[in-house]
């Protein structure tokens, strides 16, 4: 029981390691103190507060620069007047009206709808895909396990659209009445998902062997190690894993338009590709600002999910190169 | 790094320093050939030494296990694994059944030609005068695409049965030799036992594999067979069929007298400079940004942090789309100055800015527009690792008297290559595919009637190059695929270097 206490208290660090924004901040304050208590000869410190001023003043000046462009598309969507072009950055008349629009006169529900149901399928099947590839590529020792990792590495080297004409033709076959349809998009969305097993790989290497070994002594199978001991370890990268596929449904425009090109009814799309046709020529006129009122609905969960899941995603990318 | 290095004048130290990274870069190619060879022999001798067991299996067997190697699971089933041995037989007769009457006439319909440069199928579509109606009637014809479909399903279902009937053989020959040592063999539960226990790989691979092999792997293919075929809208099907024309689709990129080598090599070159442009903007400016946040007098850390990273929260549908909105010229609509930024720049410096009407405009426009999105982004990768830079090189550099502006290149950016050295490749190679960022913002547009043929425009990649040769109204698919394997090559030498480069891979081999 003592190495199990003594693993967990490993992977504890490791989940401590992950919030990193919260150790820098500490690390921060802690030297400050230290610092403040030092005395400091005057030159220094009239060097060290100049250099602070300009370095305050810069960053909210580029601070301010970055979130323009959202100010921007937020308050357009209270703007009254229409069309596409307007000459001032306020509006010179606010209004609701455009939300009220979104919600009653198009069909933005039914596309939140059915990017929802998307979104669920797709990310509960990647979500069980590359659990169970990272664990096995992580924990088993079998013959083809070097073989696949390379061909994998290899397939995911290759851009994902370039097959989507081939794939197409595969829905065209497997679901002859409805191949321009929510299954076929979920199925675009999840059945590669195998080949982004890296980052829960890592996770799962990370996870103390000794714990397998100690269930498989206690006569644990597999199965049960998995789904006992790993699983309920592992509930950061569980959650990731969750959230980024169901996020990627709400963002993608290049697989929703291919499936869906040539759809007459515009009630079967998602989101994006919903949102887009609001901008192209035709239509932009009559609909930037509800396109932005639509924007600001889609756009805030989501941030709120990726500002969540910020450090976990951080980790993810630069393990393997902080590694190194 | 030798003594006779410190004796070098700056001058020979930067030449000696090239040379050297000229020589690792080789040393990585030859030790990735080395590889590939070494791995290609093992592959062949590996084949070799099966075929001499399964010969030896069949030549020291007796009679059942000989009869076997043509009916598979007899052996199972006179010697105790009957499961077994039903599930043998009746893959083997779902085998027959598939070949004869479906899969072995769309592998020879698919590749009777191959060589010959002949037709995908064998009947095109066209019209038959019914002589009792006294009408034409429509003959429908094969669809070669799907026939190349199916062909390459054959040929991953054969080369499964191999694998498959090579397992059977063996067991069989192992069956025999448990009954000669009078060794019991497995029951079929234990097996099942054993799919969640040692066998729990084939359990949990099974399904992710089967989603990987439909969807991608069988579709990857046949789109690269298809670079060796003339698949375009003329040979659309299901009306026509298209043909086999072995290197003919590459020779034309790279030799051919039309115009399309040299909008090949354009789209190429601008799908490099963006790449480049692209990463190295964004990760010096991110990491300039992160040191500043970094700082130890700022204040407000979190909220700058926040406020940076809403850029890239925000989905890029959303967020590109304002911005190429922002930047509009307005499309000559009566009364509109345009999208906001424009006007501002029209305003304050009576310039009109031409994007996406003027090429180059419209490029510095989406590398700056990359920056808004990117720079946050290598912020977020960079601060933790600035934390992790030992504090004491800096101390004894400040000791010295070095500079902020020294410390920063000889400390603080060698350090940062060296540890985000793998991520910047792959954020290039991200970059040559940024589909998004190009297609939100531009369309790819502006296109130009001399320099660009075949739908491609001035500011289009690569990849969204493909994505219009595949969408568009003048389909071209088999430059498509030739573009797509293009973009896999250069995609594969930038991953080698990574490869090579990174010891977190190499650390697999003494995987536990």
């Amino acid at each position: 029981m003592s190495t199990q206490n003594k693993n967990k208290k490993t992977v504890d660090q490791r989940t401590q390691e992950l919030t990193n924004w919260k150790k820098i901040d500490q690390m921060e304050a802690e030297i400050e103190k230290s610092k403040k208590k030092k005395k400091r000869r005057g030159g220094m410190r009239f060097r060290r507060i100049f250099g602070d001023t300009v370095g305050q003043i810069s960053l909210t000046v580029l601070s301010i620069i970055w979130i323009i462009p959202l100010f921007y598309l937020f308050v357009q969507s209270f703007r009254k007047e229409p069309g596409a072009w307007s000459p001032t950055f306020f509006p010179q008349e606010w209004t609701l009206d455009n939300y009220k629009r979104l919600f009653t006169e198009t069909k933005f529900l039914q596309w939140c709808g059915n990017t929802l149901l998307i979104a669920v399928c797709s990310c509960i099947i990647t979500a069980i895909f590359v659990l169970s590839v990272a664990y096995v590529f992580s924990r088993m020792k079998f013959k083809a396990r070097k073989p696949m990792m390379n061909v994998m590495l290899i397939l995911g080297m290759f851009p994902g659209f370039m097959s989507m004409s081939a794939v197409y033709f595969l829905l065209k076959i497997l679901l002859p009445n409805n191949y321009q349809s929510h299954i076929s998009l979920i199925i675009v969305y999840s059945a590669g998902a195998a080949l982004s097993y890296y980052i829960a790989k890592g996770f799962f290497d990370t996870v103390p062997k000794s714990l397998d070994e100690a269930a498989r002594i206690d006569g644990a199978s597999r199965f049960r190690t998995f789904y006992k001991i790993i699983l309920p370890l592992s509930k950061s990268i569980i959650i990731y894993t969750i959230l980024t596929s169901f996020i990627a449904p709400w963002c993608d425009y290049i697989f929703v338009s291919y499936i869906m090109a040539g759809v007459p009814d515009t009630g079967m799309y998602t989101v994006s590709l919903g949102m887009y046709k609001w901008l192209e020529r035709e239509m932009i006129q009559q609909y930037f600002t509800t396109f932005c009122a639509a924007a600001v609905i889609v756009a805030t969960p989501i941030t709120g999910l990726f500002m969540w899941l910020q450090k976990y995603y951080v980790e993810g990318v630069t393990g393997g190169a902080v590694k190194g | 790094m030798n003594l006779d290095y410190y004796r070098k004048t700056p001058w020979q130290r930067f030449i000696y320093k090239i040379s050297r990274f000229f020589k690792n870069i080789g040393k990585g190619f030859v030790g990735f050939f080395a590889r590939i060879f070494h791995a290609i022999v093992g592959f062949f001798t590996g084949i070799g030494r099966g075929f001499k067991e399964f010969g030896q299996n069949f030549w020291y067997g007796d009679a059942l296990t000989k009869s076997s190697h043509f009916v598979l699971g007899l052996s199972h089933l006179f010697r105790g694994q009957i499961v077994r041995g039903i599930i043998y037989l009746l893959l083997e007769t779902a085998f027959v059944f598939y070949m004869v009457f479906f899969g072995g006439n769309y592998l020879a319909m698919c590749f009777e030609n191959f060589f010959g440069g002949g037709n995908v199928g064998r009947v095109e579509t066209h019209d038959f005068w019914n002589e009792e109606d006294g009408v034409y009637d429509k003959v429908v014809g094969d669809n070669s695409f799907l026939i190349l479909l199916y062909g390459i399903l054959t040929l991953f279902v054969i080369i499964f049965f191999i694998i498959c009937y090579v397992v059977a053989t063996r067991e069989s020959y192992e069956l025999e030799q448990y009954r000669i040592i009078g060794k019991k063999p497995q029951n079929f539960k234990k097996d099942i036992n054993n799919l969640l226990d040692n066998k729990f790989h084939i359990t949990l691979l099974s399904l992710p594999m089967v989603g990987l092999f439909v969807f991608t792997i069988v579709p990857l293919v046949t789109m690269i067979l298809i670079a060796f075929t003339n698949y375009d809208a003329a040979h659309e099907v299901p009306q026509h069929l298209f043909q086999w024309v072995g290197l003919d689709n590459f020779k034309d990129l790279f030799y051919g007298s039309t115009n399309l080598g040299a909008t090949f090599w354009r789209v190429l070159g601008w799908t490099l400079l963006w790449a480049v442009l692209a990463t190295f903007t964004s990760y010096i400016f991110g990491m300039l940004l992160a040191m500043l946040i970094n700082r130890k007098g700022i204040k407000f850390k979190k909220l700058y942090r926040t406020l940076f990273v809403a850029t890239i929260a925000v989905p890029q549908f959303v967020s590109l789309l304002i911005m190429s909105k922002m930047l509009d010229t307005g499309g000559g609509v009566l009364g509109s100055g345009g999208g906001i930024i424009t006007q501002l720049i029209e305003s304050i410096f009576d310039y009109h800015l031409k994007f996406g009407i003027d090429i180059n405009t419209t490029r510095i426009c989406i590398v700056l527009v990359n920056m808004w999105i990117g720079v946050p982004y290598s912020m977020l990768m960079c601060s933790g690792i600035l934390m992790n830079i030992p504090n004491d090189l800096y101390e004894s550099a400040r000791i010295d008297g070095a500079s902020p502006v020294r410390r920063f290149f000889k400390i603080t950016l060698p350090y940062m290559l060296f540890v985000t050295g793998p991520y910047l490749i792959t954020q290039f190679i991200g970059n040559i595919n940024n589909f998004n960022v190009i297609y939100l913002l531009s369309g790819g547009g502006p296109g130009d009637i001399i320099l660009y043929t075949d739908g491609a425009k001035g500011t289009d990649l690569l990849i969204t190059w493909l994505y219009k040769l595949s969408l568009g109204i003048d389909r071209n698919y088999k430059l498509a695929s030739v573009i797509g394997i293009l973009v896999f090559i250069i995609s594969a030498v930038f991953s080698l270097i990574v490869y090579n480069k990174s010891s977190a891979v190499k650390g697999e081999d003494n995987f536990q």
